[in-house]
């Protein structure tokens, strides 16, 4: 008898070792995620944490002081430059190793190892945008650059010699809660990280949508859609440019008589619209420093961990600070003692789409120019978590890798394929631009340095402290004819392929403008007397009230600055108030909707965040460009471009007859003031809605948050109560945002202020993890400090970490 | 006394093992300490119970309350849906607790049918 109970009692704890150890009866293996010693608890940071440590290191050349100040941001002395960025990459992977492996992974199409079948669709999209084929060719260039292959192997034996030291209990906690490990970095990491900045910044394009609206709506409504020019467009660099030395290209003579056909492609991933940024400077003559003062507020998704990491590099060459990407060395966006720079997205559209004709189903030969060329492939093995591996084999053809066909797209469209162009498939040496950047010193330096950068094109500004200004708006350009990758492209005719790229000499710049200041808000980066084709979506408003507000600038400083960055007057508004109050008949609305109808009347065009006014007006402006297009997109292809953002506001201001005001769904001829009463009256229901739910107030209604990479609610910040949206200064939408705000004087002494929607720390378990949030939401800055390292403790250091060669 | 020393030599046994081993050598050590030191079944169920409940509750309240409850505010909401690093703690301890009971019941029986009282 004691023998059966001795069994059954073994069996059983061996039972509970295994469930407990395990998910197959439980969501979670509970006992290996909450054991003291080795679970989540061991995430758990004190709140008097220590981080003064002596560390040996296999790799160091020399030895390496790292000071820590109260918000936990290292700024590095290295005796050898290499080092830096080897404790750089050790650092990066201390505090933000699940997030640099995790972004780099979905840049390679890899998330099906960690959570299964459901991200094949992402994963897929990724292998057949060939972002691993461009990382490896972007990856040979940089290591046949000795300079960069020093740096990036610095960089990736720093992240591996913080990887070696993990155990089970220090692993990082995503890591134990989803349930896998880290793989060793490589500089193929680092390279697979840039190309997902490229792919977040610089693969807008909405082709297959145009090409639809294009052939569903016919040349004639389609430009009244989509207007060719801005009118209200206040470009990055105004005036006319001197032609004479631009490459010509022209459309193909058979560009006019071609009706591209209706695509039905869904498009899976689309990097979001909203990533844009601000950046400008004001030179010496504007501003009370006694040099010029550098702003720069790059606007991306706003995620925890946050995508950016403080810090100060100092070698025997420069000393620089600002925020670095984990997952790359150098500092990004910052300042030395020198110079400061910024940087905001260039968003022109440089990638398009080819339509590619295959010779049979085997793919092995497609149409170009008459003939029949060989097809290149590339197998693309996913490994999916207990399923067996997906073969994904990509045809290759002149054109690049063929993104869309049969066999990835929800609703099959036969044989029709298409190849895409992107330029971040051509290697590039964009790590050299920081590299130069953060070691420069002059105009010359700047401009030097950022040559390199290709992809994602970028508008950079610049400030020294002999009080030089700049702006170059820097990428790899294609030279368009007008409306060249607009729509599909046919693969088989060469004549459509880019014809080279825009020479440096005609890229828009200025070097100290008699007007005092240099800006970019992402919009068109020069007028129509540009020679090439830029494209029709850019963002206008930003850009328009900087520039309103640099002119009215006699004399400015830092705090001055800090007002204009987190500013929330709303500059659409201001162009679309005057129509909705001219317009809207309010004798026409029921009682209760005049209330509302007031407040709108009333507001004071700011999105601060108890706005209310604000939510009625987007709302009924929202409602106004259903009211006004909704009739006309009725039977439209599912996939199809809507009017841009301005295009409503700017056809209105200018023609109160505006083509589509009419509902073509009735007899009569509806007019302006019967759409604009309309809309009130569509959007009353939302508007109550709101206003029942205490929701009115713009922050409450736009509900604004700082997700986790990996959406857990538990590790992010929810409904922050800060203003600002889309065309404000202050561009914090629901998810996106000032990812990184940063004012840089650039006088005799140097005076610096940032702050980001993070932390540090990437570990939710520690303080330092949101550390900024909360400043961040209302508007305050940290100061930012070059410390010299040969004068006294700064007081500002909490913590030192001591590394030597081992 | 016997059973208070049981207790502490579990606790102690397992604290040391998994400073190397994954967590579940706390059933090792219970089971070990249960063969060696003879007490009653259910005397013994009780030892394991008691020094992984306070073992692991200790550990999880020690390591909570230096963190201020921050990560098991969060823990807790991700698993329960609910901000409570007290329950979290209970649910820590109440798994070493039975995990450490069974084991040392396990190493109980087999020392009775191995030797006879």
């Amino acid at each position: 008898m004691r023998i059966l109970f001795t069994i059954l009692s073994a069996a059983i704890t061996v039972m509970l070792c295994y469930t407990l150890n395990t998910n197959t009866l439980l969501p979670a293996p509970l006992g290996k995620l909450l054991a003291p010693q080795q679970g989540v608890w061991q995430n758990a940071e004190p709140v008097d944490v220590n981080f003064n440590e002596q560390i040996k290191l296999k790799g160091l050349q020399g030895a390496v002081e790292v000071q820590f100040n109260e918000r936990l941001v290292p700024h590095i002395f290295a005796e050898y430059e290499n080092d830096a960025y080897f404790v750089q990459g050790y650092l990066h992977a201390k505090f933000r190793l699940w997030q640099m492996d995790f972004q780099t992974l979905a840049a390679a199409g890899r998330i099906s190892e960690i959570v299964g079948e459901k991200a094949l669709p992402h994963d897929r999209e990724f292998r057949r945008l060939g972002m691993v084929y461009a990382a490896e060719k972007t990856l040979e260039v940089m290591e046949a650059d000795p300079v960069l292959k020093a740096q990036c192997d610095a960089y990736t034996a720093g992240v591996n010699a913080r990887i070696e030291e993990l155990t089970e209990s220090s692993l990082p906690l995503e890591y134990k809660l989803i349930g896998y490990y880290p793989e060793r970095w490589s500089n193929l990491k680092t390279a697979l990280f840039l190309k997902y900045m490229s792919y977040d910044l610089a693969a807008r394009e909405n082709d297959f949508e145009l090409t639809n609206a294009l052939s569903y709506f016919g040349r004639e409504d389609y430009r009244l859609l989509f207007p060719l020019h801005q009118d209200s467009l206040d470009p990055i660099v105004p005036g006319m440019f001197n032609n004479d030395s631009a490459l010509k290209v022209m459309a193909p003579v058979s560009y006019d008589t071609l009706t591209p056909q209706e695509t039905l492609v869904q498009v899976y991933d689309k990097p979001a619209p909203e990533t844009g940024s601000n950046n400008w400077v004001i030179a010496p003559s504007k501003s009370t420093t006694g040099g010029p003062i550098l702003c720069n507020d790059p606007h991306l998704g706003l995620n925890l961990p946050s995508l950016w990491y403080e810090i100060q590099i100092t070698t025997p060459e420069f000393s620089t600070y600002g925020v670095s990407f984990p997952g790359s060395p150098a500092v990004i966006i910052g300042f030395n003692d020198s110079i400061a720079w910024g940087v905001t997205n260039g968003g022109r559209d440089v990638r398009d789409y080819y339509t590619i004709e295959f010779k049979d189903e085997t793919k092995n030969e497609y149409l170009f120019n008459g003939e029949y060329l060989k097809t290149s492939f590339r197998y693309e093995r996913i490994r999916i978590k207990d399923k067996p591996d997906y073969i994904d084999t990509v045809p290759y053809t002149v054109h690049g890798p063929v993104m869309y066909e049969a066999s990835h797209q929800p609703r099959g469209q036969g044989d029709r394929a298409w190849a895409v162009r992107w330029t971040a498939h051509d290697p590039g040496k964009e790590l050299k631009t920081f590299n130069l950047l953060n070691r420069a010193k002059n105009y010359d330096d700047f401009s030097e340095a950022v040559q390199y950068m290709q992809t994602p094109g970028q508008n950079f500004v610049f400030a020294s402290r002999s009080g030089n200004i700049g702006i170059k708006t820097q990428g790899k350009w294609p030279a368009k004819w007008k409306e060249q990758g607009d729509f599909l492209m046919p693969g088989k005719d060469s004549t459509f392929m880019w014809k080279g790229f825009i020479p440096d000499a005609l890229t828009p710049a200025q070097f100290n403008p008699e007007r005092g200041f240099v800006s970019s808000g992402n919009q068109k980066p020069a007028d129509s007397t540009y020679p090439y084709y830029l494209g029709m979506d850019y963002p206008l408003t930003r850009g328009r009230i900087i520039n309103r507000m640099l002119n009215e600038i006699t004399l400015a400083g830092v705090e001055d600055m800090k007002k204009m960055q987190t500013d929330n007057y709303n500059i659409f508004a201001e162009m679309a108030m005057p129509i909705l109050m001219k317009y809207i008949q309010p004798q026409e609305l029921t009682a209760e909707m005049q209330t509302y109808y007031q407040k709108l009347k009333e507001w004071d065009m700011r999105n601060e965040p108890d706005a209310e006014g604000m939510t009625i007006f987007e709302l009924v402006w929202e409602a106004m460009n259903a009211v006004v297009y909704d009739d006309e997109y009725k039977d439209a292809p599912k996939v199809v471009a809507r009017p841009f953002n301005t295009t409503l506001l700017e056809a209105l201001l200018k023609d109160s007859a505006y083509k589509f005001i009419d509902n073509i769904e009735t007899r009569r001829h509806e007019t302006l003031e019967e759409i604009a009463t309309e809309a009130f009256r569509k959007a009353y229901p939302k508007i109550a809605e709101a206003d029942a739910g205490e929701r009115l107030a713009w922050s409450k209604f736009k509900d604004t948050r700082v997700m986790h990479l990996a959406r857990l609610e538990p590790f992010s910040r929810l409904h922050l109560p800060i203003g600002g949206g889309k065309h404000i200064i202050n561009a914090t939408t629901t998810t996106h945002g000032p990812s990184w705000r940063m004012i840089v004087s650039m006088g005799p002494q140097i005076e610096a202020y940032g702050v980001f929607p993070g932390g540090q720390q990437g570990n939710p378990g520690s303080r330092f993890y949101d550390w900024s949030v909360d400043s961040w939401v209302k508007g305050e800055y940290h100061p930012l400090k070059i410390i010299n390292r040969s004068t006294e403790r700064d007081p500002s250091i909490r913590w030192t970490m001591h590394f030597k060669p081992e | 006394m016997k059973w208070i020393i049981t207790v502490l030599l579990t606790a102690l046994l397992s604290f040391a093992l998994c400073l190397f081993l994954p967590w579940w050598s706390i059933a090792i050590a219970a089971f070990l300490v249960a063969l060696l030191i003879p007490l009653r079944p259910w005397k013994s169920f009780l030892s394991g119970f008691v020094a992984l409940l306070l073992l692991w509750g200790g550990g999880a309240a020690w390591i909570s309350v230096e963190n201020n409850h921050l990560l098991a505010g969060k823990i807790s909401e991700l698993i329960l849906n609910n901000n409570n690093p007290i329950v979290l703690i209970l649910i820590t301890a109440c798994i070493g607790a039975v995990v450490g009971g069974f084991a040392s019941l396990s190493g109980s029986l087999l020392r009775y049918s191995v030797h006879k009282p």
